[in-house]
């Protein structure tokens, strides 16, 4: 039987942005208030999940060709590795600093660290969620 | 700057997260993970070496200054065990180059190796309660992988029982750091020795010590060690052999700094429990030691034994008792990993799991026999091995203190060990041979090999024990002086 859902795919269309827009601003807050990579990643991978309950696994496989164990790992290295920049300025590991840019269209923006360790921390967080439904997925 | 205190729990971490990436390419897996080890031992080494001119270090993540931040501190004791981890760590990959096949070595298994050594060195090397349980954490992860790792039935349903007891510990290790911060308000562990020492040792903080008790004689076997025969006999033979080698050991090396560092002012009740239960471990561990004829559980069993005559030191807590203890760590680390390794080799060339069952092995394998000789006399303590000066120094240590029970215990489970070892050597070393020329499993230079260097090691070790003297008195004299820690972390 062929179920009709064609609502559903295309309020998932819509929605999915709305989510992954969420993610975003979480991750960015998070610097200062509630939100962060962590939370982020999780919205984040929730978007994904979405995609795959409502379309197939194959359909949204095809679209976002990533292998996401590995996604996993490279967010593992992006993180460990920011506390490895700080030995190339000789402080102690895990150091963090931040300073302000004017940027041309952002204005003056406080660019920090931290936020690529929290970029890892995301890209963990979105790879372990989506590998470990899809494991479950394939038992079904 | 001492950002080199970090390497032994970073490095395997990068290299863990770089083999996820390098899955297809089993060789530079194989290679990478053996040169992080050596890199490790070779870190250990200078650390060591610095810390005998230079004193503690210690490294502020961040720059975050103690109290407020999560620090790495490395005294002798911490740096010692490291360092043989990492050795015994190497040798035992030796082995599984040869051993685990394509099949699991694919499945990430260097990968979760490096991750259990980072967990472990991590635990060794980590000044903040909170920071030890992480580490605990990741080197729990990693094992429950590796002891699932092969998906046989008995591994699955070992490796459910080892989840649960290890997440069960888990939440009582986190329930005591709580308790803990809820009284004195800090989790830096010689910040809480500096005020447990100024309030005094209440009799609410000693409860929470005995909390602490139990979590880690649950981690490390210490009378609450019902769940280890059965999980450290299922994994592949080199996992066992590090899982036998390492894991009991973080938890004794928790137990040894809590108690020499936090809670060391009411000897007469945390001490002498402490002592109570090596007593009823070396007891136990004795009886299940020749109680069995799988060859899977003997060795285990004598993993308990060891862990019983460890603490007798720590129960003991003169100071030559506390250089008895950490001889005998190092000694266990690479005698244990031996043991399973020979016992795994064994299994394998046979076929057979019950010691009655095999026969004449050393008409076969005469130099594998002969390995098996010696590592029977180095775990009774019979002089030029390693076993020795442990066993020597512990007793010393216990005539000083007047524990005569203890003494007792500690040696006659001695002749147990000798004894249950001994069953293994005539039943299936000695005796008509039942493997034929055509059915011999040839033995790999690679089983061998990893065997013959561990040999070394204990002889090494053994006939070492002068210059390596220096290094463990630093380490027992830092274990009972306090203060030398926390000058080292509070004091600029």
């Amino acid at each position: 039987m062929k179920i009709n859902n064609v609502i559903l795919q295309t309020v998932a269309k819509i929605v999915a942005f709305i989510i992954l827009t969420l993610a975003v601003y979480l991750f960015l807050s998070g610097h200062n208030s509630p939100g962060g990579g962590f939370i982020g990643g999780l919205v984040l991978a929730s978007a994904l999940v979405l995609l795959f309950v409502v379309y197939d696994i194959e359909k949204v496989k095809n679209a976002i060709p990533v292998d996401f164990k590995k996604l996993a790992a490279f967010g593992a290295f992006l993180s460990v590795g920011t506390g490895f920049g700080s030995l190339l300025f000789g402080a102690p590991f895990l150091s963090q600093s931040f300073a302000y840019f004017d940027l041309p269209f952002f204005g003056k923006t406080e660019l920090t660290t931290v936020t690529i360790f929290e970029a890892g921390v995301a890209l963990v967080v979105v790879g372990v969620v989506v590998t470990i439904i899809l494991s479950i997925s394939e038992d079904v | 700057m001492n950002n080199i205190l970090v390497m032994p729990m970073v490095i395997p971490v990068m290299v863990g997260i770089l083999l996820i990436f390098l899955r297809p390419y089993i060789k530079a897996q194989r290679w990478i993970s053996f040169s992080t080890m050596i890199v490790n031992a070779g870190i250990a080494v200078y650390l060591l070496n610095r810390i005998q001119t230079e004193g503690v270090l210690r490294l502020d993540f961040g720059g975050w200054e103690p109290p407020f931040g999560i620090l790495f501190v490395a005294d002798s004791f911490s740096i010692i065990l490291v360092l043989t981890t990492s050795i015994v760590t190497a040798i035992c990959l030796l082995y599984a180059f040869s051993s685990v096949g394509k099949e699991h070595e694919n499945m990430f298994f260097y990968s979760f190796i490096n991750f259990l050594i980072a967990g472990i060195n991590g635990s060794f090397l980590t000044g903040d309660l909170f920071n030890l349980y992480v580490c605990f954490e990741i080197m729990l992860l990693a094992s429950y992988v590796l002891v699932a790792l092969g998906g046989k039935k008995r591994q699955l349903s070992e490796s459910i029982k080892y989840v649960v007891i290890n997440i069960v510990s888990s939440w009582i290790f986190l329930i005591a750091i709580a308790y803990l911060y809820g009284t004195v308000g800090t989790l830096n562990l010689a910040h809480l020795s500096e005020r447990i020492a100024e309030s005094g040792q209440t009799p609410l903080l000693t409860v929470i010590s005995i909390v602490f008790l139990t979590v880690f004689a649950l981690k490390s076997g210490l009378l609450l060690y019902f769940w280890l025969p059965g999980s450290y006999s299922v994994p592949s033979t080199a996992v066992a052999a590090l899982f036998g080698a390492l894991l009991t050991k973080v938890g004794i090396y928790a137990m040894i700094r809590v108690f020499t560092l936090l809670f060391y002012h009411e000897q007469s009740i945390t001490h002498t429990l402490i002592g109570i239960l090596a007593g009823l471990t070396l007891i136990g561990g004795s009886i299940g030691a020749v109680a069995y004829k799988d060859i899977r559980q003997i060795i285990a069993y004598n993993v308990v034994i060891a862990v019983g005559f460890i603490l007798v030191g720590l129960a003991v807590a003169t100071p030559i008792a506390m250089e008895g203890s950490i001889y005998y760590l190092i000694h266990d680390m690479i005698v244990k990993a031996l043991l399973f390794l020979l016992a795994g080799t064994m299994i394998t060339v046979t076929g057979e799991y019950r010691i009655d069952y095999m026969s004449g092995l050393i008409r076969n394998y005469p130099l594998f026999g002969w390995i098996f000789f010696i590592v029977m006399l180095s775990l009774a303590g019979v002089p030029p091995l390693s076993g020795f000066i442990g066993k020597v120094l512990v007793g010393h240590g216990a005539i000083e203190a007047g524990s005569y029970i203890l003494l007792a215990l500690a040696f006659i489970s001695s002749i147990f060990v000798l004894y249950s070892l001994l069953r293994v050597f005539l039943n299936s070393f000695w005796g008509e041979t039942i493997i034929s020329k055509e059915d011999k499993v040839p033995m790999k230079n690679g089983w061998l090999i990893p065997c013959v260097l561990l040999t070394i090691g204990t002889i090494v070790l053994g006939l070492g024990a002068e210059p390596l003297a220096v290094y463990v008195e630093d380490a027992a004299n830092t274990l009972m002086n306090p203060q030398i820690y926390i000058d080292a972390v509070l004091k600029d």
